[in-house]
């Protein structure tokens, strides 16, 4: 079986072309940018991060009580108003976004390596793993999720931030657990998968080069929700105050409002409601640029 | 190569357990592929003839009988004897959308087998292997086409890269499952041409399967034609003899329902026998005795749904030709007592240039 090639094609065939357009980012680029929708959550996302992460390096990070400040309206130098220290509240809420948001997409992506990993194991080799894994979920569910969390940090005074991350992600993969492998179970019996079968191309290679990209999209919009998901759960911790109070966060300022009664001052309104608004701005955003990575990646969305 | 053929099916039977009862997809079938070969199998939907090249490609493993490569039972296999098997055995699938990963480019699945069994040493070797595949399929300039999705591509296109990935392993046996079946009929052709190609070069032997006679004839001119109906092989035999004089009644009806553009002709075969019903018996509950008596033309009480009719050499064509019908049989032993016993006053001899019914009807 051998055919003479053109010499010049040679070149041409030895380099694979890149496009950019094809590439997995740029897939990824064109879905966020493409749809208004996808753009301006990519946006907010991208915005609330810089905020939160860049923004502590750029401020002045001398805050120093003071009691002649205590209470203020916002003013050229208190840009939100000062808290109940006379502390400024704009370098507080700056510093309060970086743990929510890094221990939630750490606790995200722990539960979607899982999930994706033991997901597609069990739906492609079914058999006694899938049965042990399945049991395992449904254990998984039928625990409170919440109640759970509490009773994990109550117990663990000093829970360290990855800590709470394992805490909650362990509480979040089962549910993508089941959907990955049933989606695994399904695409296995596609003409695709069983024409690398016949081509013994190896069992880890079909799952996770054949399948599992065709499940990219599905991935990632459920990888977006999970971050929300786990955001959610973080502050709720901090709200209720079971959290150490060490770190700056804003889960722990909606805490202070609440317990304190802050939101009956209206001298503190920026205090109480600033933290609110990020929280809902970020998981809008997340959940409009899952919607365009959801086009992104989905081949037959894509196509249109 | 030796004197075993290819591929040997032993008395393949595959039942299907379904929740109204088991269901005897394929019932008994005995085939051989011979390297170089083409070995058509044809009938209508459902009887059994993916099955039985599913079963063939060792995708399913049959419920009875044997599917033997090179003279070897796939189940007295060695892992390694197995892993040469599935290298020398590719299946092309029907629907040329559905065969190729949509996630993956026609280089990434042209090389992939080649990387995973160590037939290219690195990536440009397997670009460069890639490209030849690409070019023995007639998809040129291969560059043009290495880096497209299979979205980007037709379906002529698709199918060729699909047949490519199977050349990729260097195959002895290519099982085609109705693989042109979903393509336009120009391009058909020029895939077949492909194909055939492969089969005198590359001495390629192939189990195609196919429901169009057409394809049938064309291709597989110089082979052998299996005629199945509700799991079983009806009629067997080299290719010119079967379309030229169809012995079975179902395969006669088969040729009879073949599209024919010139409109005399088409009102001459009209004329021929026509299908007593056009139901298909449910494969759960087969008739009794043979499985084409509620529709055959040439039925007779008391012979046809009595027992069931076994698949015999007719003599003719050296001994190649094999049919399963009552009736035939019979006429064919009338006719060498016949001509032991000079002449007898009934004409049962079936005469391909009378109407078989009058024949048959005698």
């Amino acid at each position: 079986m051998t055919t003479t090639l053109d010499p010049a094609l040679n070149a041409a065939i030895t380099k694979p072309r890149k496009h950019f357009r094809e590439s997995f980012l740029g897939r990824l680029w064109t879905g966020l940018t493409r749809s208004p929708a996808g753009f301006a959550g990519t946006v907010l996302v991208l915005a609330i991060v810089l905020f939160s992460f860049v923004g502590p390096l750029v401020i002045d990070q001398h805050n120093p009580t003071d009691t002649t400040q205590i209470w203020t309206s916002p003013s050229a130098e208190h840009w939100l108003g000062t808290q109940y220290e006379g502390k400024d509240t704009f370098t507080i809420l700056v510093n309060s976004g970086a743990q929510p948001i890094w221990v939630g997409t750490l606790a995200a992506l722990m539960a979607t390596f899982v999930a994706v990993t033991l997901g597609s194991v069990a739906g492609y080799f079914r058999g006694r793993i899938d049965a042990v894994l399945l049991q395992l979920t449904d254990v998984t569910v039928t625990i409170p999720q919440f109640l759970l969390m509490l009773a994990v940090v109550a117990f663990f005074e000093d829970i360290p931030p990855w800590g709470i991350s394992i805490v909650v992600g362990s509480t979040m993969w089962a549910f993508l657990f089941r959907s990955i492998r049933a989606q695994v179970m399904s695409l296995k019996e596609r003409e695709f998968v069983e024409a690398a079968r016949l081509q013994n191309l190896g069992a880890s290679r079909i799952v996770f080069r054949e399948i599992l990209p065709n499940m990219a999209g599905f991935i990632f919009v459920n990888f977006v929700i999970s971050v929300n998901q786990a955001i959610y759960a973080i502050v709720g911790l901090y709200v209720l105050g079971l959290m150490p109070s060490g770190t700056p966060n804003w889960g722990l300022m909606i805490h202070q409002s609440w317990s304190q009664n802050f939101y009956l001052n209206p001298v503190a309104l920026p205090f109480v409601v600033t933290p609110l608004i990020m929280i809902v701005l970020f998981t809008i955003g997340l959940v409009t640029m899952g919607r365009g990575l959801d086009q992104a990646l989905n081949p037959r969305l894509r196509e249109r | 190569m030796s004197d075993a053929p290819l591929l040997r099916l032993r008395a393949l039977e595959q039942v299907f357990d379904t929740k109204k009862g088991p269901v005897a997809a394929v019932g008994g079938v005995d085939l051989e592929v011979k390297a170089g070969k083409v070995l058509c199998l044809v009938g209508e939907s459902g009887c059994g003839k993916t099955t039985t090249a599913r079963a063939a490609a060792g995708i399913t493993r049959p419920t009875a009988g044997a599917v033997e490569f090179r003279g070897k039972s796939l189940t007295d296999m060695t892992p390694g004897e197995k892993t040469a098997y599935r290298r020398a055995v590719q299946y092309i699938h029907q629907d040329p959308y559905a065969a190729l990963n949509p996630t993956r480019t026609v280089a990434s699945t042209l090389t992939a087998g080649l990387k995973r069994h160590g037939l290219v040493k690195n990536r440009t070797e397997a670009r460069a292997k890639a490209a030849e595949l690409l070019t023995l399929v007639d998809l040129t300039p291969p560059e043009s086409y290495l880096d497209s999705y299979p979205h980007q591509l037709s379906g002529g296109q698709r199918q060729r890269v699909n047949v490519a990935r199977s050349l990729a392993m260097n195959p002895e046996l290519l099982i085609c499952d109705e693989s042109t079946s979903m393509l336009d009929v120009s391009i058909r052709v020029s895939l077949l041409n492909t194909l055939g190609r492969l089969r005198d070069d590359l001495d390629v032997g192939f189990l195609f399967i196919t429901h169009d006679l057409a394809v049938a004839k064309y291709f597989a001119w110089d082979g052998e034609i299996a005629v199945m109906y509700l799991g079983k092989v009806v009629e067997h035999g080299p290719t010119p003899e079967v379309i030229g004089n169809p012995q079975h009644p179902y395969t006669k009806a088969l040729i009879g329902a073949v599209c024919e553009p010139d409109p005399d002709l088409a009102r001459a075969n009209r004329s021929s026998e026509q299908l007593r019903s056009a139901e298909i018996p449910s494969l759960t509950d087969l008739p009794a005795g043979c499985a084409f008596h509620p529709r055959c033309p040439a039925f007779e009480p008391g012979v046809c749904d009595s027992t069931e009719p076994a698949l015999e050499g007719t003599g003719a064509a050296g001994g190649r030709r094999r049919v399963a019908c009552h009736i035939v049989a019979r006429d064919q032993r009338r006719e060498s007592v016949q001509h032991a016993q000079s002449r007898d006053d009934r004409t049962l001899v079936l005469d391909p240039n009378k109407s078989p019914g009058a024949a048959w009807s005698a």
